[in-house]
């Protein structure tokens, strides 16, 4: 071991280097944290969340065709799109059901879907307190995700 | 395992794991310990099993995409391209040049992504506290180049049978450059944190050594195997996507041990910013997905394909029957080759070198069990 090496030893010199580093980031520019509740993270435009069905912004009514093709489509099977048929034999939505619980949100039935009915929101908080509460029927789904506010 | 050879031998078999944090996951390792020194190791895995590649053949080829995403679930990014890639060749797709360059420069994302955590958390498993939070900041700004990108973090789902189902997203490759300047100046600062560290090289110098020979007979991949010396990269041997249309090197070690082996991640994450750099210079506007029907539909054949994934050579080998739904899908993990090596690199090693062989490895238990 040489002089140099022994005095760098001695001082603690890589010690001092490396904690030079550590405290160079204790500025709160470079803060990082986030309040969760009060604060929400913006999330990307693209973001796959919560579904949601959405309807005609002008008439209200659904624009599911009740193709039936997001059913098929989705890896797991949780989608249950129920219709019948009007007088004229076209078809029409009475039921939707969505199990998020098993959703794993890859976007397949988002991309399935020819008229852009089911979509996957920006919304991350679908926790709920049951099994059953994590299946959505079509009232839900049409209300679409209503994200709680908190304030202090 | 090997007998103790001691005379006053005091053999003890523990466990470590499956609940162990150094053990990045559920890996249970059984270890035959002479005092502190370790005598053999044998890795009991399953713990995370999900039958990945039998859910296989109840789904068709496009409802299985999401899937390969949980198995490596730290790089779901190369899992996805390895796959999609591996179907595109069964049912003989030429991809277009700008979906080429999109899956590589988010597969390079990916690796550097996957570098960096594990960089974090080998540092942090030998008792660097520091470099895990820097590590994360930086692997912070990949995932909201992916969130952006597909709207998913961690479990992508980037890419669809035959091209991207999302195209570049406005300011794509503005970020992904200034992602790539920004990460240079913060390699440096991981490097100055660790490399010339007395107590990082004590710790990772000639611990865990794996000869080239050995690499090779234990068909370890990956930079593993590049940390014993063997140039082997499939980028460079089997190229795919369009890597040998870009210039870039492969780092090599001499020594095999631990800490030749963190040097090879910390230079391909400087490759990986070429790359990237290159790729995002030739992309042109264009269609991003190739001559592929709605209904995925391959010949009835069989197909292996692999790719460089963060963590060495992930192969998929599809069987195709001529229907909608693949006839059987095999997975070759590289975390689960790898572990192989597990045995032959601690023998002779202290208790707590343990912890840093595995974390030098890169395992990820997703990925080991399926």
């Amino acid at each position: 071991m040489g002089l140099k090496e022994l005095l760098r030893r001695i001082f603690l010199l890589d010690l001092v280097q490396g904690l030079r580093l550590t405290f160079s980031y204790q500025r709160p520019s470079a803060t990082y944290t986030e309040q969760y509740p009060r604060e929400r993270p913006p999330v990307a435009e693209r973001y796959r969340g919560a579904p949601r069905l959405n309807n005609n912004p002008e008439t209200g009514e659904t624009l599911c065709i009740a193709c039936n093709l997001c059913s098929l489509a989705c890896p797991e099977n949780l989608i249950v799109v129920g219709w019948e048929r009007t007088e004229d034999r076209r078809k029409k939505l009475t039921t939707f059901t969505y199990d998020v619980s098993r959703c794993m949100f890859c976007g397949l039935c988002e991309d399935a879907c020819p008229v852009d009915a089911l979509e996957l929101t920006q919304d991350f908080e679908i926790a709920n307190y049951t099994r059953e509460g994590m299946i959505w029927d079509r009232d839900l789904l049409e209300a679409g995700p209503q994200p709680v506010r908190y304030s202090r | 395992m090997p007998e103790a050879t001691y005379l006053d031998a005091n053999e003890l078999v523990i466990n470590m794991g499956p609940q162990h944090p150094a053990t990045h996951g559920v890996l249970r390792v059984k270890l035959r310990l002479d005092g502190e020194r370790v005598l053999g190791t044998e890795c009991i895995i399953g713990y995370l099993h999900r039958g990945v590649e039998k859910i296989a053949e109840n789904r068709t080829y496009v409802q299985f995409a999401p899937y390969v995403d949980r198995m490596d679930y730290v790089a779901a990014v190369t899992n996805g391209m390895g796959y999609c890639e591996a179907v595109e060749k069964l049912m003989g797709v030429e991809l277009p040049p700008r979906a080429q360059y999109t899956r590589m420069i988010l597969a390079e994302l990916q690796r550097i992504a996957s570098h960096l955590l594990w960089l974090g958390t080998h540092a942090l498993d030998i008792g660097a506290m520091t470099p895990v939070f820097y590590t994360f900041r930086e692997r912070e700004e990949i995932l909201k180049i992916f969130e952006n990108y597909c709207g998913a973090r961690l479990t992508t789902h980037a890419f669809r049978i035959g091209g991207l189902q999302y195209d570049l997203y406005d300011g794509f490759e503005k970020d992904a450059t200034k992602f790539c300047d920004y990460l240079l100046p913060k390699i440096d600062e991981y490097e100055e944190l660790l490399s010339t560290n007395r107590i990082w090289m004590n710790r990772t110098k000639k611990v865990g050594v794996l000869s080239g020979k050995d690499a090779i007979a234990l068909g370890v991949t990956g930079p593993v195997l590049r940390g014993s010396g063997v140039k082997w990269d499939i980028r460079k041997v089997q190229p795919y996507e369009a890597y040998d249309k870009v210039e870039f090197e492969i780092p090599t070690g001499q020594n095999g041990d631990t800490y030749d082996r963190y040097i090879v991640r910390i230079q391909e994450m400087r490759q990986s910013v070429r790359i990237i750099r290159q790729s995002v210079e030739r992309l042109a506007p264009g269609p991003i997905f190739g001559k592929v029907g709605k209904v995925i539909k391959p010949p009835a054949a069989e197909v292996y394909h692999s790719i460089e994934a963060p963590k060495g050579e992930l192969g998929y080998f599809v069987v195709s029957d001529g229907s909608t739904h693949p006839y059987r899908v095999r997975v070759r993990p590289p975390s689960f080759v790898n572990l192989e090596a597990l045995d032959i690199m601690s023998r002779g090693h202290l208790v707590a070198d343990i912890v840093a062989i595995i974390g030098t490895l890169d395992i990820v238990l997703g990925e080991v069990d399926r």
